[in-house]
């Protein structure tokens, strides 16, 4: 990943340090000021939340007495807490199984794309990315209506054939339906970044293997693969930032089979109810505070897994 | 690579296409079949579901429960779009206009914020640069809605919940559009241009916008895009913020009206707005999509290549 940006940036960076030397300080304070006004937003509205979370976190309302300080309380509540825990670990299971069909569908799509030996290629590059036009919101009413029983596309397939109508949202399938959301809304996404870093190879690479008599399947997965490995490993990361912020398909599924999707199916759907239900805030943000930690350790473990892969 | 990165990613692609155009010729090369019969199979996957909400779209209530999904019955759009804008009081208009309003003021403020710290990042060095911009994109891996329940807290310690700045002023944050512009700076600013700029006496602030800001279009519409694409879309910030109808976005208003449908429950539940609504918030994306595919693609090729 750094190599790579490493390289990019290589030369511009390289003459504007040999220009300083000649004219030491210039312009400086003129490239900080130009950052400014993001920074000014970042503090305001990344930092300062952050900080007034961890404040918050640290206390907790008493029947009597108003706020009060327990240090880590609520932390420790919130790793011992089964809803919470349990959701972190149904996302988990959500990202074991959606992440990888997805990045393998998208993977595979992109190659096909760029090994020219497809019709209409342009309609297939726009139509399988057009779904993440569609706001997540609006393609779980989608698929929850395609889903159901009442107008469902499948229901009244089963009725024609008169068996009974499959059952997409009960407590065995609602993950792989939530699931199944996902891929058709992100899998055009990814196959577009992966597509666009095919594109990036260049040819020589490809005519090189040729010549050593490599087939289209051979030079994909010898060649290709490896040189996709920085956005393969981009696209992960997104997905799993994706996966831990689950909310909106359970949400709105909720409505449709409640018995299913309790308040805490999600974490996230779980600090939003706390904060918002159940006005308990200092617990919502100390979860919020948990839940990015967890999102981090595993992206960086995602991170560490590719670059010891490489190391290989 | 680095000069040309991302104004013309289709110039390399063309040249391999010509190179490789003994094959390119439909039907001339058995091969293609598969591939070709593999990719609509998921085409149809993945274009279902919309041309089930355009089928749907045009059913009368009834017609939902009572005839096949994916074929029309009673031709019914007009009234079912008539019905949409007239229900409760035309509040689907006010939604619209604050979709329209949130996405695109937050766009542009965040193509201009990005466009600006962008070329700071990339054609100027100051004390703390690397770690400034290193702490930015690490704020990457923050979930977005793990800070918004935060943000809402602090917002509603100053009283700015429930009206449009709430939903503007997070959007404006884009972490992965200074990464964007900081890569795309680097190759369409050229250091030499910026010098003679000086030597004829311009000042930074003139330099930029009536200089570098040009040559910086290209990678600003892609910010651009990006954040209008991710305010339209965005759930549940607005929905943490806002308690108020008159200022929800369509996001959260058809969620709304369909879990009012789903209690109503039956024949009586108006799903048919909930489905003509969603028509209605999905199609100008999906036209705006396929006519600047050209931004897409350059945008998501800088963020792969040099990522």
């Amino acid at each position: 990943m750094s190599q790579a940006t490493a390289t990019a940036a290589g030369p511009t960076t390289r003459r504007a340090a040999g220009r300083r030397k000649k004219k030491p300080g210039s312009h400086g304070a003129a490239g900080f000021l130009f950052t400014l006004p993001f920074m000014v937003l970042f503090l305001g509205l990344f930092i300062a939340p952050l900080l007034y979370a961890l404040y918050l976190s640290l206390f907790r309302e008493q029947l009597v007495g108003g706020n009060q300080f327990v240090g880590l309380d609520n932390y420790i509540d919130g790793l011992q807490d089964r809803e919470f825990t349990r959701g972190i670990g149904r996302v988990a299971l959500f990202l074991l199984i959606q992440v990888p069909i997805m990045l393998l569908l998208a993977l595979v799509f992109a190659m096909i794309l760029d090994s020219g030996k497809v019709w209409f290629p342009k309609l297939f590059r726009v139509g399988i990315f057009v779904p993440y036009a569609v706001p997540t919101v609006i393609a779980a009413l989608m698929w929850g209506f395609l889903y159901g029983r009442d107008f469902g596309p499948f229901a009244d397939l089963a009725d024609a054939i008169n068996v009974p109508p499959p059952n997409f949202l009960s407590e065995s399938t609602m993950l792989f339906s939530i699931a199944n959301v996902s891929t058709w809304t992100y899998t055009g996404y990814n196959m577009i970044i992966l597509y666009a870093a095919l594109r990036s190879i260049p040819t020589e690479l490809y005519e090189a293997a040729a010549v050593d008599g490599a087939g289209a399947v051979r030079t994909a997965l010898h060649v290709k693969l490896p040189l996709l490995r920085p956005a393969l490993l981009l696209c992960a990361i997104f997905s799993v930032i994706g996966s831990f912020q689950l909310f909106a398909e359970p949400q709105i599924f909720a409505t449709i089979a409640p018995e299913v999707i309790g308040k805490g199916y999600t974490p996230n759907l779980y600090v939003y109810n706390l904060a918002f239900s159940d006005q308990r805030l200092n617990y919502a943000a100390a979860l919020s505070f948990l839940l990015g930690v967890v999102v981090f350790i595993v992206s960086y473990f995602v991170m560490y897994a590719s670059r010891k892969q490489e190391e290989r | 690579m680095s000069a040309v990165p991302t104004a013309a990613p289709e110039a390399p692609a063309v040249k391999r296409a010509k190179k490789r155009g003994t094959s390119a010729k439909p039907g001339a090369d058995k091969g293609f079949v598969f591939p070709t019969i593999f990719m609509l199979a998921f085409l149809v996957y993945f274009l279902m579901p919309l041309g089930w909400l355009l089928i749907a779209s045009t059913k009368s209530i009834n017609d939902l429960f009572d005839s096949f999904g994916l074929w029309f019955a009673d031709f019914n759009l007009f009234d079912n779009i008539s019905e949409t804008f007239s229900k409760d009081d035309g509040v689907f208009w006010t939604w619209l206009r604050n979709t329209l309003g949130y996405s695109f003021i937050s766009a542009v403020g965040a193509g201009l914020i990005c466009a600006a710290a962008g070329y700071g990042f990339a054609k100027f060095e100051f004390k703390g640069k690397n770690l400034l911009f290193w702490v930015v994109l690490g704020s990457v891996m923050v979930p977005t809605t793990a800070l918004a329940i935060p943000t809402y807290l602090m917002f509603a310690e100053i009283g700015l919940t429930n009206n449009p700045l709430s939903v503007i002023l997070p959007s404006l944050v884009s972490p992965f559009g200074i990464y964007l512009m900081r890569i795309y700076a680097e190759g369409a600013v050229p250091s030499d241009l910026m010098e003679a700029a000086r030597i004829d006496g311009a000042g930074e602030f003139r330099i930029f916008w009536q200089v570098a800001f040009r040559l910086l279009a290209p990678g600003f519409v892609t910010v651009l895009l990006f954040n209008f694409v991710a305010t339209w879309n965005n759930y549940f910030l607005p929905l943490v913020m806002l308690s108020e109808p008159r200022w929800y976005p369509l996001t959260v208003g058809l969620a709304q009206w369909n879990s009012q449908a789903a209690a109503g429950g039956g024949a009586t539940a108006a799903f048919n707005t909930v489905i003509a609504g969603s028509m209605i918030s999905v199609v100008p994306l999906i036209i705006a999509f396929i006519f600047l595919q050209r931004y897409w693609q350059s945008g998501l090729t800088a963020g792969s290549v040099k990522g």
